[in-house]
């Protein structure tokens, strides 16, 4: 036990040292926040520059009726329309609307001209007001006032409610569910391939050194491979772990330095992470900033993150050493990393299936897709991660992980197998024939 | 099994799938010699010498060692040089070294301590903080011999321990093996080098095609192996040998060399070196006459040839 526990620490520490580990784990974060951080600047430069928009309506219907915003500001002109475009390109002005004449019919086109092409929220600014105003006129013209219109317009706030057999009422939020579901899933597919070919390499690496037959006279190789697996979960978990306060610590820096230049809304928006992206869309009309968050409270309390955090992390781990001992087991059978390719593909097929599964049972994540993937080993470290955030009966969260314990034991038993027979083979070209002949080989 | 054999391989037999790598091999190492696992590349050799490392395991047969069936705490007992032999490259020199010794169960300040005199000893002490890819093949190969001795083994196990291994450094190895067993340990090595095995083992074991087909002591087997071959040197009569040598005796070799003239001779059985020179004495002047007795590769070469020609 000693003896895997000084295996550990030599992977560990010969990793976390190198200068590949260093730059990854600061260049990370710097991703990540930028992510989140760089939207927020370009969206303040590109406000930055005040619009003056002349508005020349031939038809009078539209005067007074622009309204200055944040960001454009409106002059009505009365020139003809050849002066004015002239005197659009001599002046400072940015742009132009031409609203032409029109004779029995109210107007229903305008033109903009402009030096520079304008960004499409300006467009449609300028549409949506004379959409507006079109509106009211045809209104009148009909004899309906356009207070009981605004009286009638219906706003639906469709709220889902779960209701568990206790008879308790939970909302629910979909598309944040799929949202963190998806994401706990990737982040598991991309840590197992990631770490697993790591896992790989290293055994190849002792291999072309010649290393290994040294090192098997002092430990033996199941302790040599469960040594390399663990050390480079904790490698694994040290990365993603500086990540997490890297970026948050990066954001907040960020947050205390730019606190009086950002609106608040666009910081609160972005700070708690993915959960208020899909509330935009939702909320798009949300009337006060206060009920914006109220909700993105409420929300934040609906996902079970007990469940949520205890899952990803026995997800994030079993799933990484059910694969890491096959990956292990691949690199013993290889002399070099282009050996690995013809064992690769059924290793790396599970797991590809299960990013493409997600998708689908991100959609219906009761359906019995979602339940089968979800229970069997190979695949249940990204599906039932999709399917956490939904809501998972516990007696399929805890067959789905008693199964991966299993799987991660079997597969461990099977590769160490493979790997103790494999590590001490050289220049031998290895095919599965060879390999099912290593697993009846007495130890 | 005998009080003195260190460690006793008893019948060991181990089948790849199609291959049967041991087929009921015995072998004992007395305690304190220099015992040398002889045969030809693929006799089994290194099958054997990774079963008694425990790194495999035998279908058949046990191994005793100290008198103890040998369990896996032995190994630490056991120090191992294997004929395919390297180091992390990117590894720090003495890291490395540390790592292995402790792996091997020294603590850390002792292994420190032993590792420090003995790259002094070796002049390697300087490249402590270096990377091994930096070092050239020599000094890594006493590197390695370093890191296979430093937790002073009872037991140490050498395959093909010259080959690779550049002349200064051959000699180094060789003087250290001496001094070892001088000072208590006992030397498994394989080779099909013979000179090797003339120079330095006390006993041997020659394995072919999986079977142990000779094993005892140097000296011993050479006696057994004897021919009754003698080299004889004389001057004085011009006379032919032939002219004089009856028929319980037959020429194999003879010349001429600074003077003198030299023959040698197989005595017919029944006969020996007293009638041959009985023989002479009569007829030249003898200046010497000794025994040739055969090379570990005369043996080798012979009794492979017999187990061949068996089959």
């Amino acid at each position: 036990m000693n003896k895997i526990l000084l295996v550990i620490k030599r992977e560990y520490l010969t990793r976390v040292r190198k200068r590949s580990f260093i730059i990854m784990t600061f260049l990370g974060p710097l991703l990540m926040a930028s992510v989140i951080i760089l939207p927020i600047i370009f969206s303040q430069i590109s406000d930055q520059s005040k619009k003056t928009i002349l508005v020349l309506d031939e038809t009078g219907v539209f005067y007074g009726k622009f309204e200055d915003s944040d960001n454009i500001q409106f002059q009505y002109i009365t020139t003809d329309i050849e002066t004015a475009k002239n005197n659009l390109l001599k002046n400072e002005d940015d742009g132009l609307v031409y609203i032409p004449r029109t004779e029995l019919n109210l107007p229903s086109s305008a033109v903009l001209y402009s030096k520079k092409q304008f960004p499409a929220s300006i467009r449609s600014y300028i549409r949506n007001i004379m959409k507006k105003e079109v509106e009211a006129l045809k209104l009148a013209a009909s004899g309906i006032d356009q207070e009981v219109i605004l009286s009638i317009k219906a706003k639906i706030n469709l709220v889902s409610i779960k209701i568990d057999k206790d008879g308790a009422e939970e909302k629910t939020f979909t598309e944040v569910s799929m949202v963190l579901g998806i994401f706990a899933g990737i982040l598991i597919y991309m840590f197992i391939f990631i770490f697993g070919a790591q896992v790989m390499r290293g055994v190849i690496e002792e291999k072309t050194n010649r290393i290994v037959e040294i090192i098997v006279s002092s430990v033996k190789p199941f302790q040599l491979m469960m040594g390399k697996i663990l050390g480079l979960a904790l490698v694994g978990l040290t990365q993603f772990l500086l990540w997490i306060i890297l970026t948050f610590a990066i954001v907040s820096v960020f947050q205390v330095a730019y606190a009086d230049q950002i609106p608040k809304e666009s910081l609160t928006q972005v700070v708690p992470g993915q959960e208020q992206i899909m509330m935009q869309e939702e909320e798009m009309h949300a009337d006060t900033e206060q009920q914006n968050v109220a909700r993105a409270f409420e929300i934040i309390r609906t996902i079970d993150f007990g469940v949520m955090i205890l899952g990803f992390l026995f997800y994030f781990l079993f799933g990484y050493l059910l694969y890491a001992a096959l990956f292990a087991a691949i690199g013993s059978a290889s002399d070099t990393e282009v050996d690995t390719q013809q064992f690769m593909l059924p290793v790396s097929i599970p797991l590809i299936l299960s990013l493409v599964m997600a998708q689908f049972v991100m959609r219906y994540p009761d359906g019995p897709l979602a339940f089968w993937f979800s229970i069997i080993p190979l695949t249940s470290p990204v599906i039932m991660m999709v399917r956490i955030p939904f809501g998972v009966p516990y007696w399929e969260l805890y067959l789905s992980m008693a199964l991966l314990i299993l799987g991660f034991l079997g597969t461990t038993w099977l590769a160490g197998k493979i790997y103790r027979t494999g590590i001490l083979m050289y220049g031998k070209k290895i095919n599965y024939k060879e390999l099912w002949k290593w697993l009846k080989y007495k130890s | 099994m005998k009080e003195m054999d260190l460690l006793t391989a008893n019948n060991i037999s181990k089948q790849y799938a199609n291959h049967l790598a041991l087929d009921d091999v015995s072998v004992a190492v007395p305690k304190q010699s220099i015992f040398g696992l002889l045969g030809p590349n693929g006799a089994g050799k290194t099958s054997l010498i990774r079963i008694i490392n425990m790194i495999t395991a035998p279908d058949k047969g046990n191994l005793i060692f100290k008198g103890e069936k040998m369990h896996y705490d032995h190994v630490k007992n056991i120090g191992y040089l294997p004929e395919e032999r390297g180091l992390y490259r990117k590894m720090k020199v003495g890291e490395q070294a540390l790592y292995l010794a402790q792996l091997k169960g020294l603590g850390k300040p002792e292994a420190q301590k032993k590792l420090k005199s003995w790259f002094e000893k070796f002049d390697i002490d300087k490249w402590w903080n270096r990377k091994v890819e930096e070092l050239s093949k020599g000094m890594q190969q006493k590197i390695q011999f370093i890191v296979t001795v430093v937790h002073e083994p009872e037991l140490l196990i050498f395959d093909e321990p010259f080959s690779g291994f550049d002349p200064i450094n051959v000699n180094l190895l060789k003087d250290e093996i001496f001094r070892l067993r001088n000072e208590g340990a006992t030397i498994l090595f394989s080779t099909h080098n013979m000179a090797s095995v003339e120079e330095l083992c006390d006993h041997i074991a020659l394995i072919n095609k999986s079977q142990k087909i000779l094993d005892g002591k140097v000296k011993e087997i050479k006696q057994q192996y004897r021919a009754n071959i003698f080299a004889v040197s004389f001057n004085g009569s011009a006379e032919p040998l032939v002219g004089f040598l009856n028929d319980k005796f037959s020429i194999l070799d003879e010349y001429e060399e600074e003077g003198l003239r030299n023959a040698k001779i197989k005595i017919q059985p029944g006969y020996d070196a007293n009638d041959l020179l009985n023989v002479m004495i009569k007829n030249v002047k003898i200046h010497s006459l000794q025994e040739i007795l055969p090379t570990m590769n005369d043996i080798f070469i012979d009794k492979i040839r017999e187990q061949d020609g068996h089959e």
